[in-house]
């Protein structure tokens, strides 16, 4: 187990193992990945742990295994390198020399001074000194001296440190992992609670306490409440950590470039604790965490925290403008229709899931312009009788789309879809009521007759203006235009295609749906301006501006029977209401995998940049020569460029005079 | 006793002139000033960076006196270019030497253009065996590289004009870090080029640079990705200054390896092997990058983890970014491993450097792209 091999084949399957991870998105809710895989192979995932792969039994078992092979690995070649480190190689001889790769004998001139090479050797141990090497002398058999050198022989213990910090390392990791909880799990002492209940409801088998050394766990904390657990999701669940200390929100903020992007999330939050005279009050953000008991208090995200709300509530197929109020908050349900109780066949939850103040959307055509604020928006369910639910996505303020406004609402059947959007212009004072009103009258039969007549006078008050000639009524004409109104009242666009495809010849089909078309533009025309005088306000007059808008609203009059609910909820006021997301993390293990890092930094560099390398000098006064032999435990080019030097240098020193 | 002159190394210190210390003078006076100028504004972490940087980039100065030459030159232009600003972002586009020349987003088009001129230049070089053109093509990679730092600095400077509180260092997003990856890449390419005398590999080493190239004008013409951007809130801490540097530093002797890996490889075939430098030197210089690129690598690494730790609650989320991080640098210590260990050199060596690259592109872009995270700031 302490092989290399081993150690390179545990890391390949980690490796592997970390993209399974990245490539499979983790911790998602069990839904979502019984939608992608199916019953049958989310199944099998889920028992090979792959939606959590780096707490799985095996991802931990081979953390393990290479702990184990690391820590063999330097128990069997730490002695050696310690060895390495401090020895001298003092033992090599004139045999050992002369069966070096690098190595040379130097002959040096005879003179009496030099007779018993005393000077040499002095020149030499200063050129030793020079180079940085230390050294040790041995007298030989045969009267000749060697002296043995070293210089960076430290290298060897980076490899002491690379790999004791990898143990320590992991070691740290290991303190911080769920081990323990899953021991527990195993041995049926712990379970974690899957059910959507009140947090004091949980039984002790899903409560961790305060004594355990290591979790990670989320709060969330609406403004001017407070609480004492956290939360800790594991697999499709989640535990109730218990803190010793209570955490209080007083309020939270989120300050805003001038571009609408989020600036900063700061949390006000009070720590109080029977341990503590005085509560502790801080300030808590983003990358600024505050540490008590040895829990650190993060301000990892937020949500709502149950704002309020109030509604004017449309009924889109009413055939009048009036509106109900609605009043609600977030997290909280309301109900429309239904009897006076509120209950009966056509009854409709309201759920009001999330409220948005800000909404940075980038709404260029091209999408290449800068995104900008669109304002508040508010995401709500409507669940009807049968239990089926729509999700709507409605913004309280009118959206710029290519330079003209419009009240946005989207709606989705399932989570996995895109919103479909009804968008409705905005009348002249920038409000819905234009719209509503025109509505009203396109859906309420009684007044078609009435727009029939205004459209033919109309058309004859301008062919009159054209030609001269006057028509007094159209009775046929009339009749056909309430019919198509009729029509049209029924479902939009789609009806009328539908009435044009059961009675007009193929061929003609196309002639057809133009002439229909430009006669509703004309009666919806006629249709607003008799809502615009009936408020008593100035009509319409007919440019392409006007034009735009009529078409407009009868696109959104037809996308309204796609709308999936007749409610139409519009936003009339709001009580903002945050909630902080705290994230509290005890971890044991952080300080191990701080040392391990910084030994493993220390390590790397000895290994990477310090060299080991070794001189034998041996002097044989009885022949006048020099054996120079030189190795290092790394062969390679710079090596071989030093050794050239090295030679050069003390031929220079001994050969020459 | 002359003769021990002959061997003794001099020391650093002693090796130094008075260009030397009047280099050091100006940073060290750079420095000062901008701290008497701002101190207010800035935390005790940020006090120790200006005056680490401006002893880190003197020692390499005086190690290198060409990068000494290069940040004088940088702050230089870079002070212009700012002077010329009065103070109005309006005037990037209204002034003449800014709009064409110097204003961050100009500056960093020139930096583009020099580099594909660079890369041209080099093969040239290779091709015809010139000399010549050879110095033509390292002067235009410095150019590069100057142009490239400039434009740098300047939108630093930009980016407080937007407003006060959007000013932050440029190297928060994908746009910003693929320059750095240029300029870290070429720096590290032109200090191997000095100590081995290697101008026959600037031409591959440019390819991978050029490839960044086309991304950062796919990535301003298509996306518009130049336009300064406000902070998120999890990026703004003084980690970044020092977390995203060291990456690159990795990225890019990783880049470094693998294009010296490529021209090994063809050498290896035969092909190019006469213009080539020999096998042992370009297997030497593989070893050389990896050896920086891993330790760099493994300080950001450190360095990501101290960060996320304050910043996310956890010092490892196994987040796709720093799952992958684990991924290149476990192939990386494996490399190296059977090099130590193994004694393995040659072409199955140079074909995993190579190889390497793929998983190191991954992990820098491929994550940005594909996979979702808490890095998810820097998403095309
Ligand atoms: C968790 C797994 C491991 C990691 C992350 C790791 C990391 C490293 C690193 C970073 C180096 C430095 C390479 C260099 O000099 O540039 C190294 C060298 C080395 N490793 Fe490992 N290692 C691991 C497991 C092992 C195991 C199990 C062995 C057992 C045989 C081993 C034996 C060695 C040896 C002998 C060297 C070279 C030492 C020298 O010659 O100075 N490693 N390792």
């Amino acid at each position: 187990m302490s092989s290399m091999r081993f150690a390179v084949s545990m890391l390949s399957v980690l490796g592997i193992a970390s993209i399974i991870g990245t490539v499979l998105k983790q911790n998602e809710p069990y839904s979502n990945y019984i939608i992608k895989f199916g019953q049958f192979w989310f199944g099998i995932f889920e028992t090979l742990g792959l939606y959590d792969v780096y707490h799985s039994g095996w991802f931990l078992l081979i953390l393990l295994f290479l702990i184990t092979s690391c820590s063999l690995c330097i128990y069997r070649n730490s002695p050696l390198m310690i060895k390495e480190w401090r020895t001298f190689k003092e033992q090599a001889t004139e045999k050992s020399l002369n069966a070096f790769s690098h190595q040379e004998i130097f002959t040096v001139k005879s003179t009496p001074e030099n007779a018993n090479l005393s000077d040499t050797k002095q020149q030499l141990l200063m050129f030793l000194h020079a180079k940085g090497f230390k050294y040790k002398f041995k007298t030989q058999t045969d009267g000749s001296e060697l002296i043995a050198a070293k210089a960076g022989t430290n290298q060897r213990l980076g490899y002491i440190f690379t790999h004791s910090a990898m143990v320590i390392i992991f070691f740290g990791g290991l303190l911080d992992g769920n081990l323990p909880f899953k021991v527990q799990e195993m041995l049926g002492q712990k379970r974690i609670e899957t059910r959507d209940i009140a947090e004091s409801q949980v039984p002790a088998i899903s409560r961790l306490s305060t004594s355990n050394p290591s979790f990670r766990g989320n709060m969330t904390l609406p403004e001017g409440t407070s609480d004492n657990v956290a939360f800790v999701r594991v697999r499709d669940g989640y535990l109730v950590q218990e803190l010793p200390f209570r955490v209080a929100l007083k309020d939270f903020r989120i300050e805003h470039y001038a571009t609408g992007q989020p600036k900063s999330f700061e949390s006000d939050i009070v720590i109080t604790d029977p341990d503590l005279k005085t509560p502790i009050t801080k300030t808590i953000s983003v990358n600024h965490p505050l540490t008590y008991k040895g829990v650190a208090i993060y301000q990892s995200d937020f949500q709502d925290g149950g704002t309020k709300l109030n509604f004017k509530v449309w009924d889109l197929f009413a055939r009048n403008n009036l509106t109900q109020k609605l009043d609600g908050a977030i997290f909280q349900k309301a109900t429309l229709g239904g009897d006076t109780k509120g209950a009966g066949a056509n009854v409709v939850k309201v759920e009001f899931n999330d409220f948005r103040q800000f909404n940075i959307i980038n709404l260029s055509p091209d999408g290449k312009g800068k995104p900008h604020n669109v304002g508040p928006n508010i995401t709500y369910k409507l669940r009807d009788a049968q239990g089926q639910a729509r999700e709507y996505v409605t913004y309280m303020q009118p959206m710029q789309i290519d330079g003209k406004y419009y009240f946005i609402s989207g709606m989705r059947e399932t989570v996995q879809e895109d919103f479909h959007y009804l968008r409705l212009p905005v009348d002249d004072d920038l409000s819905i009521n234009g719209f509503m009103d025109l509505r009203a009258i396109l859906l309420n039969d009684a007044k078609f007759e009435e727009i029939a007549h205004r459209l033919v006078q109309n058309v004859a008050e301008k062919n009159k203006a054209a030609d001269g000639k006057v028509v007094a009524s159209n009775q046929p004409f009339e009749k056909s235009v309430v019919q198509l109104l009729r029509n049209f009242a029924k479902g939009g666009y789609n009806e009328v295609a539908r009435m044009i495809e059961k009675n007009v010849p193929e061929k003609e089909r196309e002639m057809a749906a133009r002439a229909y078309i430009k006669m509703i533009n004309l009666a919806a025309f006629e249709a607003y301006n008799m809502s615009l005088a009936a408020n008593k306000k100035p009509l319409l007059t007919n440019n392409a501006e006007t034009q735009t808008m009529i078409q407009d609203s009868l696109n959104g009059f037809s996308d309204m029977f796609f709308y999936g609910t007749p409610y139409f909820l519009q936003l009339e006021n709001f009580e903002h209401k945050e909630a902080s997301g705290l994230q509290l993390t005890k971890s044991p293990g952080e300080k191990w995998v701080y040392l391990g890092s910084a030994l493993l930094v220390l390590g790397i560099f000895s290994m990477l940049y310090i060299r080991e390398r070794r001189i034998w000098l041996l002097l044989k006064p009885s022949s006048h020569q020099v054996h120079f032999g030189m190795s290092s435990n790394r062969k390679n080019l710079d090596f071989e460029q030093e050794f050239s030097l090295y030679r050069e240098q003390i031929r220079n020193l001994v050969v020459s005079d | 006793m002359n003769k021990i002159i002959d061997y003794q190394q001099k020391k650093l210190l002693q090796r130094l002139d008075w260009q030397d210390w009047l280099y050091a003078i100006l940073l060290v006076a750079g420095a000062v000033f901008a701290y008497v100028k701002y101190a207010n504004y800035m935390d005790i972490y940020e006090v120790v960076f200006l005056f680490g940087a401006a002893a880190v980039f003197g020692y390499l100065g005086w190690q290198w006196k060409a990068l000494g030459k290069l940040v004088l030159g940088v702050a230089v232009v870079s002070l212009f270019s700012i002077s010329l600003y009065h103070g109005d972002q309006a005037r990037a586009t209204q002034t003449f030497l800014l709009k064409f020349l110097i204003a961050s987003q100009s500056a960093i088009m020139w930096m583009n253009v020099l580099f594909v001129l660079a890369m041209v230049t080099y093969w040239f070089a290779m091709f015809k065996r010139s000399v010549f053109a050879g110095s033509v093509a390292t002067a235009l990679t410095w150019s590069a590289a100057l142009m490239g730092f400039v434009g740098l600095m300047v939108r630093w400077y930009e980016s407080y004009l937007i407003a006060p509180e959007v000013g932050h260092i440029p190297i928060s997003n994908l746009y910003e870090v693929f320059i750095l990856f240029c300029l870290i890449t070429a720096l590290l390419y032109l200090h191997y080029e000095k100590n081995f005398n290697t101008k026959q590999l600037g031409g591959f080493v440019l390819l991978v640079i050029n490839a960044a190239v086309g991304f950062i004008l796919w990535y301003t013409f298509d996306r518009q990705a130049n336009n300064i951007q406000p902070l998120v809130p999890a990026l703004q801490s003084y980690w970044m200054k020092i977390h995203v540097p060291a990456n690159f530093i990795g990225y890019g002797s990783f880049s470094l390896a693998a294009a010296v890996s490529a021209a090994y490889l063809l050498a290896n075939k035969g092909v190019l092997a006469s213009r080539l430098p020999k096998l042992e030197v370009l297997d030497d210089l593989i070893y050389k990058a990896i050896a920086v690129g891993f330790a760099f690598f493994t300080i950001a690494t450190i360095l990501g983890a101290i960060w996320a730790a304050e910043a996310w609650g956890g010092y490892w989320s196994w987040d796709p970014k720093e799952t992958w991080a684990l991924i290149v640098w476990l192939n990386y210590a494996a490399w190296l491993h059977l090099r130590m260990v193994k004694g393995l050199r040659g072409p199955v060596l140079a074909w995993w450097a190579l190889v390497g690259l793929i998983v190191t592109t991954f992990a820098f872009l491929g994550v940005n792209m594909f996979l979702s995270g808490l890095h998810s700031y820097g998403t095309l």
